[in-house]
């Protein structure tokens, strides 16, 4: 057998990554000078809104336009009858979404039709003057309604209202389950939740000629390209998207929104820009945000704690439509075979459609409640056999250059030695078992696949292209790559890159991003992937580059003559380009700078260009829907949380958290912490006060920020974050994901934490004050009657 | 209270005279008019956000007479004879305010839609209180709501920005 080979400790220095290099948008973004959708204007522009469904399930009887369309100012009103019937959505196999809804509505809020006016104030007032005539259906709210033989059907296509079944076996579980030594089930719940982004959607688009430009706080300008010239039957290279600065995404900015096709429609129609736009409340009604979960887990495990099998079944509430939602139903499973090394798994999932805004991508995809979960029914495993918890972890981590029963690849993985730092950073071993009553700490494992093996649809492309073009004189670089910067910086990692690939310096590299016309394709900002594979991208563009350069200085340096290295003419091999300057490797002192060669490029052969693309190739597992799951690369993650709970009050504070990442080579460290903050901040926000609430009629209860509660810069805990020094051969410079892997782990060790504070566990999230409480004064009840 | 006339359209409109970052503006605006919107879309001063529209999210903070105001809750009307600063106004002659200079040392916004109201609010903050204590930045910054960033680098870049401010300030008299 080969030496196993290990990518932990190959610390590595360079000039321009590994560096906390200032972000190339920072001045914008600190000054009101970044551009977001709602800023830009357009002359002539009109502003519309979508006309909303006022009931959760009903067939539409009559539209009646009639008085809207006659105050002043109103320029346009559409319905189904005035766009194409074409079906739409993210995965193929699911396309169910209509552009407006032609015979019935499917959830409070659907999209019933657009209009646009002169101004706001107009655009409100007509909204009123709408009417709907409905023929009420009844209408089901829980996958428990939806699942009733008798439940009214939401689609055709969908009998018995499921959406997406999944039934997987690896291994042999029945056969573990003679060999375990203990067996434990346990089933916890969940809820849905929204991505948060302060930023509500906005999308602006105008026509000219036959071409349409559309302006639109989105993560992906290919798949809105994409999509939007399916929809509307034209060519891809007939929809120009521009993105212009996103105010966060988090999967949320993903869908084609209503409100990017109406603005085509509405602008077409018009002959005039048209800006549709979303009120907060309304970015609850798109939805796309976490699933609701119902999951129940079996595991056994041996003596020591080693996990022989895992019997998962996940019931999941998808809301009204599919979007993201098939893919979201096989992350909820997917992925823990990558987390805990073991050989028997069965996965059972159900996503039922319910007449709720569409379920779809959160940060973290299909993962966080699933950790939360499993990572709760292994501290009650752990607790069962007198175990610690961080021991059970690492006795069942993966390790490196292993192969999951599911049949997933996996190069670097160093969760074991990243559980051993946080529980050494956390002081865990002071305080597990020794905190007062009240006081708590908990233990989490997550990880992420960095990026998604496959495109959304079935294509052949590759899934990043970049250019990197150099300036006449040699004095600027612009690198080319639609990848989209949605706050996390993947603009700056990329600039990052790019100086490095080409030993040129960062302050004079400009990114060009986010432009159909302008730049490169590149899937865009979904499933953690463009630091690696925009980074492929860009770095072979960089390389691309600095081959040209060198070869054209191999012809412009000369060693000397007395005394020199070696006589003759010098090979681009012999040399080497850092932070601008060309030299002879084995003679630093003879040397030119990049710019000069650069020009003397330019005029004997015109622009100087650099290509770059990266493709992942066939990937591993071969089972129905293994798609979903499969990577070049998957990060790991330990997270440690510290918490008082209110023993009156049933108030929980997270006071202390710990995250260690094993990340692959960090390209810009500063910004890595800040997405371990934000994610431990949504965490947080979601294990403790975070759930959509509708009424009985499915209208969105708490569609503000005053009622759905994001953390405050007041709730927000120490935060340590830390970094396991690991390598990613799938990876540019060895580079792997951290901004939705951060955020799987901190429901669970949360949840952990809370339960190891109170001593009770409550089985469904959020662990609101009222659900401790009540808890705390069940056990009491309990413990008295015990007596 | 300002002047008004009565359009044929039945409106009230207010004539108002206001000071945007030094700068007096006398306008004419409608009675409903919101502080947010009349800076966004009269003066094209977009640096000012508009999200919740209710008050809840702080990204359309700005100072009134150098007081933290969400500007969405704010009748432009009621603005009228006083002085409001945006975030356009935190630079002078582009020279950055300290704490715009902290805030890129400590790369603290992240997609930076929240960024303007934050440093409004530690605008606000610093004028009243140069030397806060974590607390009481936190406390400042409580109704800026920020998904992206837990608040850390903002936190620290802000109490950043108040020991350098101090230590020029001590340098100087020193």
């Amino acid at each position: 057998m080969a030496k196993e080979f290990s990518y932990l400790n190959m610390k590595r220095e360079y000039s321009y990554i590994g560096k906390s290099l200032k972000r190339t948008d920072i001045l914008d973004k600190v000054t009101g000078r970044g551009k977001f959708a709602a800023d830009l204007k357009f002359s002539n522009m009109l502003y519309g809104k979508l006309i909303r469904s006022t009931e959760a399930h009903a067939r539409i009887i009559k539209i009646d336009t009639s008085e809207a369309e006659k105050l002043p100012g109103v320029r346009a009103i559409i319905t189904a009858k005035d766009v194409p019937s074409i079906k739409y959505g993210l995965s193929p196999a699911r396309y169910d979404e209509n552009i407006f809804c032609i015979d019935k509505v499917r959830y409070y809020g659907d999209k019933i039709g657009a209009i646009c006016a002169v101004d706001e104030e107009t655009l409100y007032k007509a909204l009123k003057l709408i009417k709907v005539e409905y023929e009420v259906l009844p209408a089901v709210f829980t996958p428990a309604e939806a699942a009733k033989p008798d439940a009214p059907q939401i689609f055709e296509e969908y009998p018995g209202n499921i959406n997406t079944e999944i039934h997987l076996e690896f291994g042999d579980v029945e056969k573990a389950k003679q060999e375990a030594y203990y067996i434990r089930t346990d089933r916890l719940q969940g809820q849905r939740t929204l991505h948060g982004f302060i930023e509500p959607h906005c999308s602006i688009a105008y026509w000219e000629g036959k071409r349409v430009t559309i302006h639109s706080a989105h993560q992906s300008a290919h798949y809105l390209q994409h999509h939007i010239a399916r929809i509307f039957d034209m060519k891809e290279g007939d929809v120009r998207v521009v993105l212009p600065y996103i105010g966060g995404g988090f999967g949320g900015k993903v869908d084609i929104s209503g409100l990017d096709i109406a603005a085509v429609a509405l602008s077409k129609i018009t002959g005039q820009p048209v800006k549709m736009f979303y009120d907060l409340e309304e970015v609850w009604y798109n939805g796309r945000a976490r699933h609701g979960m119902d999951m129940k887990y079996t595991t056994g495990v041996t003596k020591e704690g080693k996990i022989l099998f895992v019997e998962n079944e996940t019931i999941l509430d998808g809301g009204a439509y599919t979007g993201l939602g098939v893919a979201s139903a096989y992350y909820a499973g997917a992925l823990l075979t990558v987390l805990y090394d073991f050989d028997n798994y069965r996965f059972d999932a159900y996503r039922y459609v319910t007449n709720l805004p569409p379920c779809g991508a959160q940060r973290g995809h299909g993962q966080p409640h699933p950790r939360y979960a499993f990572e709760s029914h292994l501290d009650h495993i752990a607790e069962d056999l007198g175990m610690d918890p961080i021991e059970i972890r690492l006795i069942n981590a993966r390790k490196a250059n292993t192969v999951t029963p599911n049949g997933y690849e996996v190069k670097s993985y160093y969760l074991k030695e990243a559980n051993e730092m946080a529980r050494d950073a956390s002081g865990w071993k002071d305080k597990k078992g020794k905190l007062p009553v009240g006081r708590g700490i908990g233990v989490g494992n997550g990880g992420f696949v960095t990026g998604a093996g496959y495109c959304m649809y079935r294509t052949d492309l590759p899934h990043s292209v970049a250019m990197i073009k150099i300036y006449d004189d040699g004095t600027h670089a612009i690198v080319y790559t639609n990848a989209v910067d949605i706050g996390q910086g993947s603009d700056t990692v990329l600039t990052q890159m790019a100086a490095q690939a080409m030993g040129y310096p960062y302050e004079d590299i400009t990114i060009c991003t986010r432009d159909t016309d302008l730049s490169t394709l590149d899937f865009g900002a979904y499933a953690s992937r463009q630091t690696l594979m925009a980074g492929w991208a860009v770095k072979r563009a960089g390389e691309d580059v600095k081959r040209k350069i060198l070869a054209q200085a191999a012809e412009m340096l000369k060693v000397k003559e007395d005394g020199g290295y070696r006589f003759g003419k010098l090979t681009p091999e012999e040399l080497d380009c850092e932070e601008g300057i060309v030299f002879v490797k084995q003679e630093p002192a003879v040397n030119i700078t990049f710019a000069e060669v650069a020009r003397a490029y330019f005029v004997k052969h015109g622009v100087l260009i650099g290509r770059g693309y990266y493709h992942p190739g066939k990937l591993g597992g071969t089972h129905k829907g293994a798609a979903v799951g499969t990577s070049p690369a998957y990060s790991s993650a330990t997270q440690v949380a510290e918490v008082e709970v209110d023993m009156e009050t049933g108030l929980t504070k997270v006071v202390g958290t710990w995250d260690v990442h094993d990340s692959g080579f960090v390209v810009n460290p500063q910004l890595l912490h800040g997405q371990v903050h934000g994610a431990f901040s949504m965490g947080i926000g979601e294990t403790i006060w975070e759930k959509v609430v509708f009424d009985e009629k499915g209208k969105v209860l708490n569609g503000n920020f005053a009622e759905y509660r994001l953390p405050t810069a007041l709730d927000m805990p120490y935060v340590e974050s830390l970094v396991l020094d690991t390598f990613e051969p799938n990876g540019p410079w060895g580079v792997k994901e951290v901004g939705e892997g951060a955020t799987t782990p901190t429901l669970g060790c949360v949840a952990n934490a809370v339960y190891d504070a109170i001593g009770v566990r409550i089985s469904e999230l959020p662990l609101t004050p009222e659900k401790i409480w009540r808890a705390l004064k069940e056990k009491e009840a309990k413990e008295k009657g015990g007596k | 209270m300002a002047e008004f006339v009565v359009g044929e359209d039945g409106i009230k409109r207010y004539l108002v005279s206001i000071t945007v970052n030094g700068i007096k503006y006398t306008k004419v605006v409608k009675a409903n008019s919101l502080l947010v919107n009349f800076l966004r879309e009269d003066l094209n001063l977009t640096g000012t956000k508009r999200a919740c529209e209710q008050g809840d999210c702080g990204a359309c903070t700005v100072l009134l007479d150098g007081k933290p105001v969400n500007s969405c809750m704010v009748l432009t009307v009621s603005v009228d004879g006083r002085e409001v600063t945006t975030v356009e106004g935190l630079a002078s002659n582009d020279k950055l305010d300290i704490l715009q200079e902290k805030f890129i040392e400590h790369s603290a916004p992240q997609c930076g839609f929240c960024a303007p109201g934050i440093l409004m609010s530690a605008k606000a903050l610093l004028m009243k209180n140069p030397n806060p204590t974590e607390y009481e930045v936190r406390e400042a910054i409580a109704g800026n709501l920020c998904r992206c960033t837990g608040y850390v680098h903002y936190v620290e870049a802000i109490l950043d920005a108040a020991a350098a401010s101090q230590e020029r300030k001590d340098g100087k008299n020193g």
